[in-house]
């Protein structure tokens, strides 16, 4: 059952194209991982871009966002250029980061993306620093900071929630419960199955969504983001979602049973938007979301091998 | 102009002159609004309220993290980590975040924040309020660590620190917060980097951290009755080091001792005789002598605190020894 028809088609649209381009952006990294042109530790959000694209397209520039370890589709949604944020994983010297972060320390503060970390949930207090610099400078700006439910053991969360809603921070914690803490399965670290009622205690608003359905995540994200920017306090918004992919490129995914190609057309966000779509009759068939950012992808791989390596590192960064 | 301060006022002192000149500037820790316990804060959030003096839970890994991400957004915090054997628990969000971030980033992201935080011995106070650590963070790129051993160096290096685009740790030392010394009024910066010659002497130089300091001049005021010279070197910035100062006088006195509180082993005085001996190694004429506490942690009881402490006496025959003299 499907939601989407009370989110405008416009937004629709554009949160499908957000997310083939996600989709295709991290599609070519994997397969330029396997050819050795992007390296490092590569993990992928295929299956999960839904969650990226409705949180952060509804966020502005001076909006901080901080992610983990699987950052690719929120730094994208949240506005990277492509052929910078493709030239950082190469380890190019036209990369966002100069290449000296790569995947898994992704930053484009031009759009506010403040970060990827390669530490699982290292990053949650930052945004409540970054949200507490908004409230300090008179602005109605929020941080949000997406991380895996396999943070949610680690005490930092526990402390960050504790002082988010002590301070009353505009701060918006999205959890992405895939159910795989890497390659082990939520069961197997925490007796509590649900994000949400792990900050049970807590004064603030928490809810649990689908995050394979796309205008769920984006009703849901709305109204706690628009509490924020009003000063009434974080949220914590828990999205299920899938991880079609192992989580690092390369991992054999023994642990788990494959995704049946059922399962899959089931879960994927971006197929589940477009049978929506077609039922709504906003889609017809005849856009060309896919081959665009499949194209755009293109141009951004082009654009980025043509970026030299860097001979040393910068003079300013030493 | 100069007041006399103490070392704790000297501290409070320089962040209130930093806060009312900058509203970016806020303070954050734990009980910082009650002055901690050693006063460091007293004052603060009378002036400046609770809005810009921040008392925290006991959380030092999301305090710390708040203070990186509150930096990385604009603001100028003012961490204080009560007791640097406390750091353990923040040292993700300092190594792995602070650190790196301005790096990682490609130079777009900037962490100016001071992380305030004080160690040492002498004061029974055991194993776990009373270690120096300074080595472990001199060992990370990207952290600014400076260790004061006076009351106008507590002032005038904080005054940099907080000014400072990245981070900085300031190590300070509890044993010193109630000594007493001439400050500038107001609060003059003493730039980072930039060690200081606390005494002239031409036969042995000795570079001595923090409370050591003044151990060594203790002991260089002792050797000068008996006709040695010896020049002490408070470098007050670990990293970077001002190694130019140090060689310069190693080139003079041709011998060195280094003097910490924190053990010997992998401890600072190591980094400092291994780099010496390579800028200066025809100018030696004896090995480098190293002073600091054993290897074991920090008992409790007084006689065997005292023991464990090295001070003005472990520096005079470390100084002999560089003499032949042992």
């Amino acid at each position: 059952m499907t939601t989407a028809v009370s989110v405008d088609t416009q937004v629709l649209r554009d949160l499908l194209a957000t997310m083939w381009r996600i989709r295709a952006f991290e599609e070519r990294v994997g397969a330029l991982k396997r050819a050795d042109e992007v390296h490092g530790l590569i993990h992928l959000s295929i299956g999960g871009e839904g969650v990226a694209a409705a949180v952060c397209r509804q966020l502005r520039d001076d909006d901080a966002v901080y992610s983990g370890h699987r950052a690719h589709g929120h730094a994208v949604a949240k506005g990277a250029p492509l052929g910078r944020a493709m030239a950082e994983l190469m380890g190019r010297g036209g990369g966002l980061c100069q290449g000296m972060g790569g995947s898994m320390h992704l930053v484009d503060v031009a759009h506010g993306f403040l970060g990827a970390t390669g530490v699982v949930g290292g990053n949650i207090p930052l945004a409540l620093g970054s949200a507490l610099a908004a409230r300090q400078q008179g602005s109605d700006a929020v941080a949000v900071v997406f991380f895996g439910d396999g943070a949610v053991q680690a005490g930092l969360f526990t402390e960050s929630v504790n002082l988010a809603t002590l301070w009353r921070l505009p701060v918006l914690l999205v959890c992405e419960n895939n159910g795989f803490a890497e390659f082990t399965p939520r069961s197997a670290h925490t007796t509590v199955e649900r994000v949400s009622d792990v900050v049970a205690p807590y004064p603030l608003p928490r809810q649990t969504v689908d995050g394979n359905e796309v205008a769920d995540v984006w009703t849901a994200f709305s109204g706690l983001l628009a509490r924020a920017r009003r000063g009434e306090g974080p949220a914590l918004l828990e999205c299920l979602t899938h991880r079609l992919r192992g989580h690092y490129e390369g991992d054999p995914d023994r642990y788990r049973e494959a995704v049946s190609a059922e399962d899959r057309q089931r879960k994927d966000p971006i197929l589940r938007l477009q049978r929506a779509g077609h039922e709504a009759g906003w889609l017809t068939g005849s856009e060309s979301f896919e081959s665009d950012a499949r194209a755009e992808v293109e141009e951004a791989v082009t654009w980025a091998r043509s970026s030299p390596f860097p001979s040393s590192v910068p003079e300013e960064l030493r | 102009m100069t007041r006399e301060l103490t070392y704790a006022t000297a501290i409070s002192t320089t962040i209130a002159q930093a806060m009312r000149a900058d509203p970016d500037v806020f303070v954050l820790g734990e009980d910082v609004s009650a002055g901690g316990p050693f006063t460091t804060t007293a004052g603060l959030v009378e002036e400046f309220g609770a809005g810009r003096v921040i008392d925290t839970p006991i959380s030092e890994a999301a305090i710390c993290g708040v203070a990186v991400g509150a930096a990385q957004s604009g603001l100028r915090p003012v961490l204080e980590i009560m007791y640097v054997d406390f750091i353990t628990l923040a040292l993700d969000q300092l190594v792995n975040q602070a650190a790196k971030a301005h790096f990682m980033s490609g130079g777009q992201l900037t962490v100016p924040m001071v992380l305030r935080t004080q160690g040492g011995a002498g004061q029974r106070a055991a194993a776990q309020h009373s270690q120096s650590l300074e080595a472990w963070l001199t060992h990370v790129p990207g952290l600014t660590v400076v260790m004061p051993s006076g009351a106008a160096d507590a002032a005038g290096l904080l005054a940099s620190a907080i000014a400072s685009p990245g981070p900085v740790v300031v190590v300070e030392n509890k044993v010193l917060y109630f000594r007493r010394e001439p400050v500038p009024d107001p609060v003059q910066p003493v730039p980072l980097g930039k060690a200081a010659i606390r005494r002239p002497g031409r036969d042995v130089t000795v570079v001595a951290l923090s409370r050591m300091v003044g151990e060594a001049l203790a002991a260089a005021e002792d050797l000068a009755a008996e006709g040695i010279e010896v020049e002490v070197i408070d470098p007050r910035t670990l990293v970077p080091l001002d190694l130019e100062t140090i060689v310069e006088s190693v080139r003079r006195t041709n011998r060195l001792v280094v003097a910490h509180e924190a053990v010997l082993h992998g401890g600072f005085g190591a980094e400092v005789a291994a780099a010496v001996q390579h800028a200066a190694f025809d100018d030696l004429d004896a090995p480098v002598e190293r002073v600091g506490a054993p290897f074991q942690p920090i008992p409790l009881s007084p006689p065997l605190e005292d023991a464990y402490l090295p001070g003005a006496a472990e520096i005079r025959s470390a100084v002999l020894a560089t003499l032949g003299r042992r």
